[in-house]
């Protein structure tokens, strides 16, 4: 911590006196610090000392090209340059050339005026509204989201918008939550407002679980404030004081930067008591969770909040008419409040001029799997699919075939290449089958097991359910079942019939959004996917070669020439042969480990 | 409550407002299978049997926590709903010891009468099951969480009843348990052994210790009476065989203490036929206590309590009444001591 900070201090050097002409920026996400940003800081602290250089070090958000972590923009009056996959073995080259010598080095920019790179598409094809500012500006130093307008829609609201007003200007930019369903931000506004109530809250639902998706930690990192503002609007609007921020625990760097916002906004009078001296009172309070998936659910994160369990209750009464300790509650998730004070800025027609007709503005996209470029994808609704995968990330890696990309996380579904047409909103992604969710897009390519993929969101599922009501809490467990015999090649003769049964009764019968959509990965793969299923049950093989018990390693007579390579990696002696002859593999001694093929010199052994 | 009409499996209903879908069913005869209903406590909407279709909803909801509207039209035995309850209770099924031989809850379970009246013949899903140690060292309560469906109805009404808060989920998943403060044994909790718990467990995951192999349900007589014990005047149901009290319980929503129970009135039956009973008043005849008819014993306590009065004065004797006996008993009592002793000196048990 004490290192953190100190580094805080040193990336903080220079405000409020006369700026040095040049800044260093380097990306400090959770992303960038895990991609060794920190060893970078360092590096450049060292470098800037020992060649006496006056610039800037300064640090800012992810910008969501996880895939050139670490990310380092240095500013010099020519302009703003990105460099890319920056080690601390390349910064002394940077600060001799690009800063001393003022000759930027053109083999690792990523970004920059004038500059063409394989990288600039990915951002502009981009529209950025909610992620603005991430990767932008420092997250930790309020003037900086000041500088961008920061606070002036919270502003306006106060000294001139009355709260029924906001909400219908909220109503009218067609904002729908960003949480997943989609339910229109404005009517729930105008739901909590209207619930009777002495005291009312808003809720912040940061508890994002969905594996691979990771847009709401980098708002929380890159941009907080905006987060801030988005929940003093609509506190203004519903007719609250206080507000909580339900955030997972695993996202320490969020909840730091967080804290600091808070207390930063509290310094400048943003919130506690006469906020900007209008007679409107709001506090945030943080809770962090601890690490329940189903606390993503509104009513499971009011119980974690108010100390209890986390489980999901009957609806109604909806959290609007009675929530957080019984209290009316609006619960919006972070992309939906980051987008808050936008609109008011730039006024709800602005908004409602982006997407398609029942979604309007865009969506953040948290791109990982077989692409190019995995990162951060915001697109305004109604994008295809296609653009996404192969127009902004570039198309699958190492020059792949797509397979299939999984929207929404573990709630949503597997979209196989017919579908890449498809327009990215609400309803067209419910009418396939899967569903917007929070935004997760896993994509696959050839090498990827369908099967195995259901099989794995199944597991994550129903490990993650609360274990409250019977179709999911077994439900899931006997797909999940269901799904490993058929990837071990153990399958029942009426699994598949019983396993789409059992996956649309989960659905039908389940309390919560997480029963109601766990079977989706597996009803989607079975709908587009199917044949790879008949594959592996009716031939007992796994054509992806994913599945080990349906694979067997077999020695090409005609390759092999006889080295005995493979045998002596072969841990459990299942390859014999004499020397300078063909070898063969016993299958029954063969634990699959895929060492031999892997060592073979001569490419002699192939799955199959 | 405003009067409403409502269709039930084509049937015209008049009944109430707020009553729920699965209330007004239940008072026509109108079946609907449940498992984590208790009309003590609130809905929960664990179980999901209880699903019917109503004309204009989208998914099927909940009996047991929908209210009834005017002009609702329900469905509650569509080919639909009746594969969604094969399929839930073979899921339960799938992991609950099938001992129904020797289970104690048999011929009183619930999952076995719901799996009857569905119909269940096999159960199509099979993969892990649980087996879980029964060990809890208690004399009363038997836990065996292996036949436990985890309809939350024990932690419910530990909570919501007695307030009590011994039980809760804990884990999740497939590994969902209910279970005491760090897997505590009941004896070391804050367990009151009430026995609610066992009242209103559907299946035998919570049985009687006490009762054990003394007899099935079906070979016991019941008899409605008052517990004994205090001057609530609970409710109670003895289920004897033989003539041999073998346990008691209690019809839910009934009596002054609507189904609820203490535990004594649920645990404090076997002095019944205990040897140490005393079945007849004992006087003792020099070092003895010799058995007296109730002319003999009453005779003599008459006799002394004159002689003292008349030797030490009124005030010499104090009576003190008991919590056990009823108010009327009380009363009388008191003007025992006054209208016919003369002394103020009565008191109660409870006062002390």
């Amino acid at each position: 911590m004490s290192k953190n900070v100190k580094k805080q201090e040193a990336g903080n050097q220079g405000h409020g006196t006369r700026k040095p002409s040049a800044q260093i920026i380097i990306g400090l996400g959770t992303c960038g610090i895990a991609a060794g940003a920190w060893d970078v800081w360092t590096a450049f602290e060292k470098e800037l000392k020992k060649r006496k250089v006056k610039a800037e070090l300064k640090q800012t958000g992810c910008i969501g090209l996880c895939y050139r972590e670490v990310l380092v923009d240095v500013v010099t009056p020519r302009g703003k340059i990105a460099y890319g996959n920056v080690t601390p073995a390349m910064v002394s080259r940077i600060v001799s050339s690009h800063l001393i010598a003022d000759k930027p080095i053109e083999d690792w920019i990523v970004l920059g005026d004038g500059y063409e790179t394989s990288d600039t598409d990915f951002l502009a094809r981009q529209y950025r509204i909610v992620l603005r500012n991430c990767g932008q500006i420092d997250p930790e130093v309020i003037e900086e989201y000041l500088a961008t307008g920061g606070y002036k829609a919270l502003e306006k609201v106060l000294r001139e918008v009355p709260p029924e007003e906001v909400i219908s200007i909220i109503k009218q930019s067609g904002l729908r939550g960003r949480g997943g369903a989609g339910f229109p931000t404005g009517r729930k506004w105008e739901f909590t407002r209207r619930a009777q109530g002495d005291k009312k809250y808003i809720v912040c639902n940061a508890d994002e679980g969905d594996p691979g998706a990771f847009m709401d930690r980098s708002v929380l990192e890159g941009d907080p404030h905006s987060v801030l503002e988005g929940m003093l609007i609509a506190g203004y609007a519903i007719g609250a004081d206080e507000g909580y921020i339900y955030v997972r625990a695993e996202y320490p760097l969020a909840v730091k930067r967080l804290r600091i916002a808070i207390s930063q906004a509290r310094e400048k009078g943003f919130l506690g008591k006469s906020v900007m001296d209008t007679p409107f009172s709001f506090d945030i309070k943080i809770k962090e969770g601890a690490g329940a998936f189903v606390c993503g659910e509104e009513t499971a994160l009011i119980a974690s909040i108010e100390g209890r369990r986390g489980m999901p209750r009957l609806r109604p009464p909806y959290p609007a008419t009675s929530g957080l300790w019984g209290k009316p509650t609006c619960i919006n998730n972070v992309e939906t409040l980051a987008n808050v004070a936008w609109i008011v800025s730039n006024g709800a027609a602005e908004f409602a001029a982006i997407g398609t007709e029942k979604s309007k503005g865009t969506k953040i996209f948290a791109v990982t799997g077989k692409v190019k470029n995995s990162g951060l994808v915001e697109v305004p609704m109604g994008t295809a699919l296609r653009e996404v995968i192969f127009g902004i990330c570039g198309g699958i890696k190492d020059d792949g075939e797509f397979k299939a990309v999984q929207i929404g996380g573990p709630s949503g579904g597997c979209l196989p290449a017919e579908l890449l047409d498809i327009t990215i909103d609400y309803e067209s992604l419910t009418a396939t089958g899967a569903i917007m969710g929070s935004g997760g897009m896993v994509v696959a390519d050839q090498s990827t097991c369908m099967v195995d993929l259901a099989r794995f969101f199944l597991d994550f599922t129903q490990n993650e359910s609360c274990g409250k009501c019977v179709p999911c809490r077994l439900g899931t467990k006997r797909m999940l079942e269901m799904l490993t015999r058929i990837t071990r090649g153990r399958t029942r003769d009426d699994d598949l019939e019983l396993l789409e049964t059992l996956a649309r009764d989960v659905k039908v019968a389940s309390l919560c959004g997480l029963g109601q959509t766990a079977p989706n990965p597996v009803l989607t793969t079975l709908k587009y996917f199917g044949h790879e299923y008949d594959v592996h049950i009716k031939e007992r093989r796994c054509r992806a070669g994913v599945c080990t018990e349906l694979v067997t390693y077999a020695i090409k007579d005609n390759l092999c020439k006889g080295c005995g390579v493979c045998v002596k990696h072969c841990p459990v002696d299942a390859i014999s042969g004499a020397r300078k002859e063909v070898h063969h593999i016993d299958e029954s001694k063969c634990v699959k480990c895929g060492l031999c093929m892997e060592h073979c010199p001569f490419d002699a052994i192939n799955k199959v | 409550m405003a009067q409403v009409n409502v269709t039930i499996d084509g049937r015209q209903i008049k009944t109430e407002s707020e009553k729920t879908v699965l209330e007004v069913a239940k008072e026509n005869g109108i079946y609907i299978p449940t498992l984590c209903h208790d009309p003590r406590l609130k809905p929960y909407g664990a179980c999901r049997l209880c699903l019917v279709e109503v004309e204009g909803a989208k998914e099927p909801l909940l009996a047991c926590a929908t209210q009834v509207a005017d002009g609702m039209v329900i469905a509650t035995d569509t080919v639909t709903l009746h594969e969604i309850r094969k399929t839930i209770v073979e899921l339960l099924l799938s992991n609950h010891p099938l001992d129904c031989l020797v289970c104690e809850s048999t011929g009183q379970c619930e999952l076995q009468d719901i799996a009857y009246n569905l119909g269940i013949e096999e159960i199509r899903f099979e993969g892990e099951r649980h087996t879980y140690t029964i060990e809890d060292f208690n004399p009363l309560i038997e836990r065996d969480p292996n036949k436990c469906i985890l309809c939350g109805r024990c932690v419910r009404i530990c909570q919501e009843v007695q307030q009590d808060f011994v039980y809760d989920f804990a884990e999740r998943g497939f590994e969902t348990i209910v279970t005491t403060p760090y897997d505590r044994s009941l004896i070391k909790t804050l367990c009151e052994f009430c026995g609610q718990c066992i009242s209103t467990c559907p299946t035998g995951a919570l049985t009687e210790r006490l009762s054990r192999f003394k007899g099935r349900v079906w070979e016991t007589k019941k008899t409605k009476t008052i517990c004994p014990y205090c001057g609530c005047g609970c409710q109670i149901e003895l289920y004897s065989k033989n003539s041999e009290v073998v346990r008691v319980g209690t019809e839910v929503k009934s009596g002054v203490n609507s189904g609820n129970l203490c535990v004594k009135g649920r645990f404090g039956y076997d002095f019944i036929n205990h040897p140490d009973r005393l079945t007849a008043p004992l006087v003792r005849k020099g070092r003895k206590l010799k058995k007296a008819s109730w002319e003999e014993a009453l005779d003599l306590v008459a006799l002394k309590l004159s002689e003292i009065k008349k030797k030490h004065g009124a005030d010499s004797i104090a009576f003190l009444s008991s919590a056990k006996c009823t108010n009327e008993e009380n009363y009388l009592m008191q003007k025992f001591a006054r209208a016919v002793i003369g002394t103020n000196n009565i008191d109660h048990c409870a006062r002390l």
